[in-house]
């Protein structure tokens, strides 16, 4: 399972990036995964479009109607995964969907075709723990690793049951909300991740409104890994609008290799 | 391709109706889920909570709600003899409140005092407004435009009340976007605010406690009918929207297998996919909402869009509790077409002088194409959920009548 997070220098943390496959059209997607890839992303989360994400902000459902609107579908999703396997060996695949069209696809026949994708883990927004017996059976058959959210709202004994549950990583969310970017990092976050601590060693990765290189260095100071997914979306959305859809790889490329050697948050400098 | 799954094998969320039902939400929402479901538990047995509930239900809402023979209509069908479940007399105007103010109680006891819903043909969210305005609680209410536009005048009433109707854009603008987008907020707002959800729908424990809080129509109906007619009725007619005001009037008959339980769903205007609303008919299970049950559906797992006349059965899935009782034969669903459940309001209003809501009028339609066949001594009661004011813009827009 390639899922690792190496630690990097100024504990700047590992970086998850999401990506809606589809947006703008499939090959696009591919070569922007690509570049998030060789601008240092650890782990591409493929975003499946559905028709009712009622976990996402406005940006991810923009995304999620284009890329519907071209008929993206979840075998889509897990061809593009496997191309991008077969040219990047090294890197963390998941696929990040809504239940319903991997339910629709069948279960089994969805966790086969990933593992033979190469994909290495799967998260599904809307499965908790206490519903998924045999969504892990599933995909612990075919060597998918199950990787769960936490919220701020999840007491300590559902932390406990995520955690055991988890592999991978665990996806702690920084804020009670839906997805989008935002200010400033929510002073949720830090509490969640000590709390995750107490009850698992797999590295932490914190998601949902993280936008920036401040933002991804302070994730840094307390998690493993961060996740970014809206801010991404919307510099694609930005290419899309000025009609230079196919500039949005680079576009990607240049803000990852900027999180990377961008500036210290000044408030982290005066801690 | 293998789209049934069987969780309560492995699932531990109570709620499950057959394979039906269950826990199908982002991991922020599980604490206020399970923290709503011990309130309700505890509520349930709370005599104080009891006895303010049906003291509101009895002085403020007007419960019981008659049930009233129509004698002119089953004279004019020629068959079964006919029973109105007057759900339409009640504060508001249709069955809702008597959800509102059970799910408004709880939400006091719970110290949320920001209330959020969605609707689709407004009494809802009308019935939400007015339990807040009662409770002294702030009310927001997400509404898809398209129905803002159908059902201008509750987006009024709404606002007389006190409460904020805000206008919803994705999709198809309808009841299945303003569910989504209050869940995005109940996601951001989940400590302190309370989602009172309109129908049979969701997440555990809605469509429990949401049917549970409407069980009161089905226990008035078996009384009323046996002090009526010293027995029970041949069948029972509801429409189906999400299916509140369906099982809370089928609920109590489920033992009696002699009674015929139909759900009437929305057939719109014709038998392709997003044509209608028939869920039984052209769906399949699937997962939308919290809850997995019958979902209209393409190949991808894309859910479908929907029409009806009817803003409040215009909805792509159904509650999880009818999957159960469709799977099981102990329910029937049939359809009704726009025109059928136009044509009903027509007649109800002009044989009986009531205005049925155009939910109601498909219940109604049904009753109208089967009643002819039935002998004499046959009993068919039709939950009449709501009354028909709120479309009176339609009904003008849909149909040029004489004498008008
Ligand atoms: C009068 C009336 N009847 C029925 C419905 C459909 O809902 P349900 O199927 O939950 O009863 C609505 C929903 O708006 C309604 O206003």
């Amino acid at each position: 399972m390639p899922i690792r997070f190496i630690p990097k220098p100024q504990s700047r943390p590992g970086l998850v990036a999401y990506l809606t496959v589809g947006d703008p059209d499939l090959t696009t997607t591919r070569d922007i995964a690509l570049a998030a890839i060789d601008a240092g992303a650890d782990v591409i989360e493929l975003g499946v479009p559905f028709s009712d994400p009622l976990a996402d902000g406005p940006v991810i459902q923009r995304a999620s109607e284009r890329a519907l609107r071209h008929g993206t579908t979840l075998g889509d999703v897990l061809a593009i995964a496997a191309d991008l396997r077969r040219q990047r060996p090294d890197s963390g695949l998941v696929i990040f969907s809504y239940f319903n069209p991997i339910l629709r696809f069948g279960l089994e026949r969805f966790c086969s075709a990933a593992e033979q994708a190469g994909v290495d883990g799967v998260l599904v927004t809307d499965m908790i723990v206490e519903e998924a017996g045999e969504y892990l059976a599933s995909l612990e058959r075919h060597h998918l690793a199950p990787i769960f959210l936490a919220a701020p709202t999840s007491p300590d004994e559902r932390l406990k049951r995520i955690a055991a549950v988890s592999q991978g990583f665990v996806y702690a969310i920084s804020r009670t909300g839906i997805t989008g970017t935002q200010q400033s990092l929510a002073t949720e976050a830090e509490a969640l991740v000590s709390r995750l601590r107490r009850y698992t060693d797999l590295p932490i990765a914190v998601g949902f409104g993280i936008s920036n290189a401040e933002h991804f260095a302070a994730v840094g100071e307390f998690a493993d890994a961060a996740v970014i997914g809206s801010a991404l979306v919307r510099i694609i959305e930005q290419d899309i609008e000025r009609a230079a859809p196919q500039e949005a790889p680079s576009s990607i490329g240049r803000f990852i290799e900027g999180l990377r050697t961008g500036p210290r948050a000044p408030v982290l400098q005066v801690r | 391709m293998s789209t049934v799954i069987d969780p309560p094998k492995t699932s531990t969320i109570a709620g499950r109706f057959g394979v039906y039902g269950g826990r199908y939400v982002p991991e922020t929402l599980v604490a206020a889920l399970d923290e709503l479901d011990h309130a309700y538990a505890e509520a349930k047995v709370d005599p104080a909570f009891q006895a303010r509930l049906d003291s509101l239900l009895r002085d403020y809402a007007g419960r019981p709600t008659p049930l009233y023979f129509a004698a002119r209509l089953s004279e004019e069908l020629g068959g079964a003899k006919i029973y109105l479940k007057r759900e339409d007399l009640l504060h508001t105007g249709a069955h809702k409140i008597n959800n509102c103010i059970g799910q408004g109680l709880l939400a006091e006891r719970m110290g949320k005092r920001r209330i959020i819903a969605e609707t689709g043909a407004g009494q809802h969210g009308v019935a939400t407004a007015t339990v807040c305005a009662l409770l002294s609680m702030e009310c927001v209410v997400y509404m898809g435009e398209e129905d803002m536009r159908r059902q201008e005048l509750n987006v009024y009433r709404m606002r007389l009340l006190g409460a904020e109707v805000r206008g919803v854009r994705s999709g198809s603008r309808t009841l299945k976007d303003a569910i989504n987008e209050a869940m995005r907020d109940w996601v951001t707002n989940v400590r302190t605010t309370h989602y009172l959800l309109g129908s049979v729908l969701g997440a555990h424990p809605y469509p429990t406690m949401v049917r549970d809080f409407h069980r009161v129509i089905g226990k008035e109906a078996r009384e009323q009918i046996q002090e009526k007619e010293g027995r029970l009725p041949t069948a029972i007619i509801a429409c189906v929207g999400g299916g509140s005001n369906a099982i809370g009037a089928f609920y109590e008959f489920i033992p009696d297998a002699q009674v015929r339980l139909i759900g009437v769903e929305a057939g719109g205007h014709g038998e392709k996919l997003g044509e209608h609303a028939a869920r039984f008919h052209g769906g399949s299970p699937g997962v939308l909402q919290g809850t997995y049950s019958y979902l209209l559906q393409n190949d991808n797992g894309q859910v479908s869009l929907t029409h009806s006349v009817s803003a409040g059965l215009d909805y792509a899935s159904v509650g999880p509790e009818h999957a159960a009782l469709h799977d099981s034969g102990r329910a029937e669903y049939v359809t009704a077409t726009d025109q059928a459940a136009l044509d009903a309001t027509v007649r109800l209003a002009r044989t009986e002088g009531i205005l049925p809501a155009l939910e109601s009028a498909h219940a109604v339609a049904e009753c109208i194409r089967i009643a002819p066949a039935m002998a004499r001594h046959d009993i068919l009661i039709v939950n009449l959920s709501g009354r028909g004011d709120k479309d009176i813009g339609i009904l003008s827009r849909e149909m040029s009548l004489k004498g008008a």
